[in-house]
């Protein structure tokens, strides 16, 4: 150390007074899931409400713990617990930190999920199975919560399996139905190759720093060599790229929509699903440390954009389309967390941004299939706008959201990361931000083909709907805050949380873009009233019925740029034959061979064969009374060699 | 007198063999009563059991409890028991899992048409034994030890196994896991007698471990050692008598078989062929580590694959036994502590899951996977359960064996960073062994044949919860505090790895930048 006080050193506070609480943040679900999945059927009547009430409570006191941050000079503060594992030189502590990273997450994750939570109320209300979707529920926002507010990377991988367990368990809720079983295990097993590589990340740092708490990893980043920070970041980000389903580990998403709508808004939309956002976000002095690093994270968060934004035009299934799209609205994350810098911050303004706007439009195409008898298929809605005046209005919020039109919040979210990625020098910032650019009219086009088919256009309903009913107030009242949070926290929260998160993501200090903002402004408006008009005028009047012949691009779209047929041919296939031929190998070969050689030892090799024909306790008698008379033998040869 | 004088040990080892005498000696007609003498008195062991744990000091001394009584003094053997921390959580794992085996094997005996009584005196004979072999410290008793308690294993799974195929089946496996161990039992005799010449004619385990013994000697006597290990704990290629094994055992015994029996190997190596032969050790690791790892990935592949309930929870044990041996054969003390506290959360995980799978097949009559198929219709609580056990298996965090798991693979890493690459594949292969027979068992269109089946629509009754509550709430407690079972072994490991002469490595990028 060259001067005695480093300005970049990471250093946590003490949590005192009411931050010293901010375990009950955690443990405030966790019981409630406790009680729901223990109770059983007993706690059927007014699970749900417990349900409820706990995420409501842990929002409350993430909010007064947010004003109390907010008065602290040092703004991260770790709560020790106890020794989670401590062996040798390895000490894993099980703490918390509680810093304006977590914090935003905390009121992300309970304050849309309290309204989820609310909404899930009304639209479990029939199914047998609604406590235990609670008891689950809860479980997951306990896990999110660990996952945000650990303060060490063990602590992130548990809450990162606890949550990975938690959308198992809601995307399977279903479980005797197949598609459901499959679609789970899917999500579990893919997620799982991530994992894999996080874990090995978390070695990497235990044997390169001999620690994995925050603050020593970031504080000895320095001292790492390039190509080892080259490695852990790439291991870090194969698992941010299965959870949030980023190439190449985005298959598992969009099946994951088999589970309960409410389910797709709050995990798959909202929170979970950006949790690899968050991993990189957390990361930073790791990935801002290596050029290479920040630039594959770009490229994957940029094609990876276009990808969601190509399928999901090609989509029929409401909630598939939207599925898609956040796997393309994470790409804009992964694009900002990559660029690193100022735009670190930018990614978490657009997840939060996302995180309503998104969650508002799930929970709205759940309140469309209520009326729709459970049907999924965009091409049998139409003209929802005059039977469904609330679910209509909010989903336009959001539509008008995700498309970043002023005064809306994608405006103030999307644009600054399209305009960081037009920033830096060289090939990048026009490759980049070009792919931006085009995902924001692709984005324009798909989702507003996505609006105009399910609401405007003439009826192309199915025989069985006769009279489409707006949902009980108990499902439209999130949906109307979710739609007043979409049009209101976009100025909020771009003008506040840069600062905010300063002292956590670095100075928020932004480049010179190589085109003027005044131009990309222009730009980006442009390409998105240019696809959203296209769309209007292409599907105004509806759209065929079944699926038609298209060209090359158009089906290969439709069957996810054969990205299933491509892990299906590479990776099942194989690993099934792969399997079998190790079953008969065990089965006849190493068997076999073993079974040959001790049969040699016990004498002459057709004696095993013999014994399953009889008198086997007989022989094991024998054999135990030969193998004494062996040992006495032996030890009297000894005694008799001594004497 | 002290509590560290109490003679625990040989107390732990006689008390359940007592027991199987006496519920020998309970007439046939009498099951019932055989039932409940065995469980009291399994209870009674486990209650010792606890009081031992808590006189244990885990600062102390490497060996507490040490006794011995003269035996044959010409030939240099004693009873001589003593145990470290290793020695002490096996038995403790012991103690609780012995009296939950005996509560959800109450009605496995009445299906074979035997002696009830005998079936439960069997099982406490198997304590008795089992526990011996942990407490031995002279190595001609741990040798007795590890041969007696072949035989009531054989019983159980010869006499009360599966009787499909006129109970050939069982016989089969019997016979097989009869010989296998029997024979790798052999080859150790010859190591043991062939270290008593070298020893200068005893059997003590503390004097043997400073003797100086040649190269070549010494490399014997390890192989000697190691290959009877490597069947019991199983290793591959020496392991396929174990699915046969677990498949036909009853399940209880199953539970003990694969929880407890199989620990004696991958204890037998930390205790004998580590402290005795340090110089071989190291110079077999590699090899020990290529076999251990192919194991993983393996026997994980197999049990994919597996169509039988119990032979494909015996496929993933093998494949965890590979993790406990790269973790032995490593020398750090992450990945020596991990695999110790892998031994006991795989005990308390595996056998919660053959419990677990045994209430399946008590209930449908058959183990295999295929008979089943949306089970978790008809019986929530217990596809629950089935679940749990999977995730502990699995090894996910906030279960106990991740924490094992994690320790195996980061102590791995730190010295040999392409073993612990491909083993962290095999938690990959976990999810999917687990998950997929999840989904065939319990999840997915209901099996119509299953409603034919009366017991099918029986949930866990008490008697079942019982059994079960106390592994759950075990595993999910050391899976978020781990701390009382590992500050009990890191003494004893740090010590093993003191004998075969091995540190841990600092941390390279602080060591360069302090050398800098």
């Amino acid at each position: 150390m060259h001067s005695t006080v480093d300005l970049s050193r990471v250093e946590f506070a003490p949590a005192t007074g009411l931050l010293a609480s901010v375990w009950l943040l955690v443990a405030i679900p966790l019981a409630s899931a406790a009680v729901l999945l223990l109770l059983g059927r007993r706690a059927d009547k007014w699970g749900h409400w417990l349900g409820v009430a706990s995420v409501a409570a842990s929002f409350v006191l993430g909010l007064a713990m947010f004003f109390q941050l907010r008065g602290l000079d040092n703004k991260s503060v770790e709560l020790s617990m106890w020794d989670f594992i401590a062996v040798g030189d390895l000490k894993v502590d099980f703490g918390l930190l509680y810093d304006p990273l977590a914090a935003v997450f905390v009121l992300l994750i309970t304050g849309v999920g309290s309204l989820i939570h609310l909404y899930a109320t009304g639209y479990m209300a029939h199914d047998p199975g609604r406590r235990r979707f609670f008891g689950y529920f809860n479980l997951f926002v306990a896990a999110m919560l660990v996952l945000v507010l650990g303060n060490n990377y063990v602590m992130l991988y548990l809450g990162w399996e606890g949550v990975g367990l938690a959308s198992y368990l809601l995307i399977s809720f279903w479980y005797l139905k197949p598609s459901a079983a499959t679609a789970g295990k899917k999500a579990f097993l893919m997620n799982r190759v991530g994992d894999a590589g996080f874990a090995i990340a978390i070695f990497m740092m235990f044997a390169l720093l001999g620690t994995t708490q925050y603050d020593e990893v970031f504080n000895g980043v320095g001292a790492v060599g390039q190509s080892a920070i080259l490695a852990m970041g790439l291991l870090l980000l194969l698992g941010a790229c299965g959870k949030s389903g980023q190439f190449p580990l985005q298959a598992w998403l969009p099946d994951a929509m088999e589970g309960p709508t409410p389910v797709s808004a709050l995990i798959h939309a909202a929170t979970m699903v950006t949790a690899g956002v968050y991993l990189i976000a957390r990361s930073n002095p790791i990935f801002s440390a290596n050029s290479t690093l920040q630039l594959v994270v770009v490229s994957v968060g940029a094609l990876t954009l276009l990808i969601g934004c190509v399928i999901g035009a090609a989509k029929d299934d409401i909630k598939r389309v939207l599925a898609w799209s956040t796997v393309s609205q994470i790409g804009y994350m992964f694009v900002g967390v990559g660029l690193g810098g100022a735009a670190y911050a930018l990614a978490i303004v657009h997840l939060l941004a996302h995180g309503f706007f998104k969650a508002n439009m799930f929970l709205g195409a759940g309140s469309v299939m209520h009326a729709m008898n459970d049907q999924v298929d965009i091409r049998r809605f139409g003209g929802l706008s005059k039977h469904m005046k609330i679910t209509w209005l909010t989903f336009g919020t959001g539509w008008l959201a995700i498309l970043g039109l002023f005064p809306f919040s994608g405006f103030f979210s999307k644009e600054p990361i399209i305009v960081a990625a037009f920033t830096g020098e060289g090939w990048q910032p026009w490759v980049f931000g070009t792919a931006t650019l085009l995902g924001a009219g692709l984005t324009a086009f798909y989702m507003t083909r996505l609006f105009v088919l399910t609401f405007h256009g003439p009826a192309r309903w199915t025989e069985d709907v006769k009279h489409p009913h707006e949902s009980p107030p108990v499902m439209t009242i999130p949906l109307i805050l979710l739609a007043l949070g979409s049009i209101a926290s976009g100025y909020l929260i771009a003008t506040t949380v840069p600062g905010w998160l300063e002292s956590t993501l670095g100075p928020n200090e932004q480049g010179h873009s190589v085109l003027s903002h005044g131009v990309l402004t222009f730009l980006a408006t442009a390409v998105t009233v240019g696809g959203a008009v296209l769309a209007w005028a292409l599907f105004r009047n509806g759209t065929a019925l079944t699926e038609q012949p298209a060209g090359p691009l158009v089906t290969a779209a439709r069957r996810n740029l054969y990205t299933d047929a491509f892990n299906e041919a590479v990776f099942e296939k194989p690993g099934i034959f792969l399997t079998r031929a190790l079953v008969w190998l065990d089965n006849r070969g190493i068997d076999g061979l073993v079974n040959g050689l001790a049969a040699g030892v016990g004498g002459g090799s057709g004696r095993l064969r013999r014994l399953q024909t009889g008198f086997v306790r007989s022989y094991a008698v024998s054999i135990l009374t030969g193998s004494l008379l062996i040992v006495a033998a032996f030890l009297a040869t000894q005694m008799g060699w001594l004497a | 007198m002290k509590s560290a004088d109490f003679p625990f040990l040989s107390l732990l080892t006689l008390l359940p063999l007592v027991g199987a005498l006496v519920v020998a000696l309970v007439p046939r007609a009498k099951g019932e009563l055989a039932k409940v003498l065995a469980l009291v008195w399994s209870l009674g062991v486990f209650v010792l059991t606890v009081i031992a744990w808590f006189a244990f000091d885990a600062g102390g001394d490497r060996f507490q409890f040490r006794e011995s009584y003269a035996w044959i003094p010409q030939w240099g053997v004693s009873f001589t028991f003593a145990a470290d921390g290793i020695a002490l959580v096996m038995l403790a794992l012991i103690g609780l899992l012995v009296p939950l085996v005996i509560l959800a094997s109450w009605h496995d005996a009445e299906k074979s048409k035997r002696s009830v009584p005998a079936y439960f005196a069997l099982l406490l004979a198997l304590e008795s034994s089992m526990i011996g072999v942990f407490a031995a410290a002279d190595i001609f008793l741990f040798y007795v030890f590890f041969e007696v308690m072949l035989i009531p294993m054989y019983f159980l799974i010869g006499s009360y196994g599966d009787a499909s195929g006129q109970g050939r089946k069982r016989q089969y496996a019997a016979v097989k896991f009869f010989l296998y161990s029997l024979v790798g039992g052999l080859f150790m005799l010859a190591a043991v007698v062939g270290l008593w010449v070298v020893g200068g004619k005893t059997f003590d385990w503390q004097t043997l471990s400073q003797i100086d013994i040649s190269d070549g000697t010494e490399r014997w006597l390890f192989l000697g050692f190691f290959i009877a290990f490597a069947v019991k704990a199983p290793f591959f290629p020496f392991h396929t008598w174990l699915p046969d094994a677990g498949g036909a055992a009853p399940a209880g015994a199953a539970a003990l078989l694969v929880g407890v029996m199989d620990k004696v190997g991958t204890f037998g190596i930390l205790r004998y062929c580590l402290p005795l032969f340090p110089d071989a050790t190291r110079w077999f690791a590699p090899y020990a580590i290529a076999l251990a790892l192919i194991g993983v990935i393996y026997a994980a592949l197999v049990a994919i694959g597996q169509n039988d309930l119990k032979r494909l929870v015996s496929y993933t044990s093998i494949a965890h036994f590979g993790f406990i041996g790269i973790g032995i054969f490593a020398f750090t003390t992450q990945a020596g502590t991990g695999a110790v506290l892998y031994m006991v959360n795989h005990g308390l995980a595996t056998g919660l899951l053959f419990l677990v799978v045994g209430m399946f097949v008590a209930r449908r009559g058959s183990a295999l996977v295929s008979d089943f198929g949306g089970a978790g219709k008809l019986l929530p609580v217990a596809a629950a359960m089935l679940f749990f056990a999977g995730l502990a298996s699995l090894a996910l965090p906030g279960t106990a064996p991740f924490v094992s798991e994690f320790l195996v693979l980061v102590g791995v890493y730190t010295v040999n960073k392409a073993v612990a690459v491909i083993a962290t594949i095999g938690i990959i292969l976990a999810a999917a062994y687990v998950l997929w027979m999840v989904q065939r068992t319990v999840q997915g269109t209901p099996n119509p044949a299953l409603d034919d089946v009366p017991a099918m629509r029986r949930d866990l009754n008490l008697r079942e919860k019982v059994v079960v509550a106390p592994l759950v709430a075990a595993l999910v407690f050391f899976g978020f505090y781990p701390k009382p079972i590992t500050d009990v072994i890191n003494p004893a490991v740090q010590a093993t790895m003191a004998d075969v002469g091995k540190t841990d490595p600092a941390p390279t990028a602080v060591h360069a930048e302090v050398s800098q």
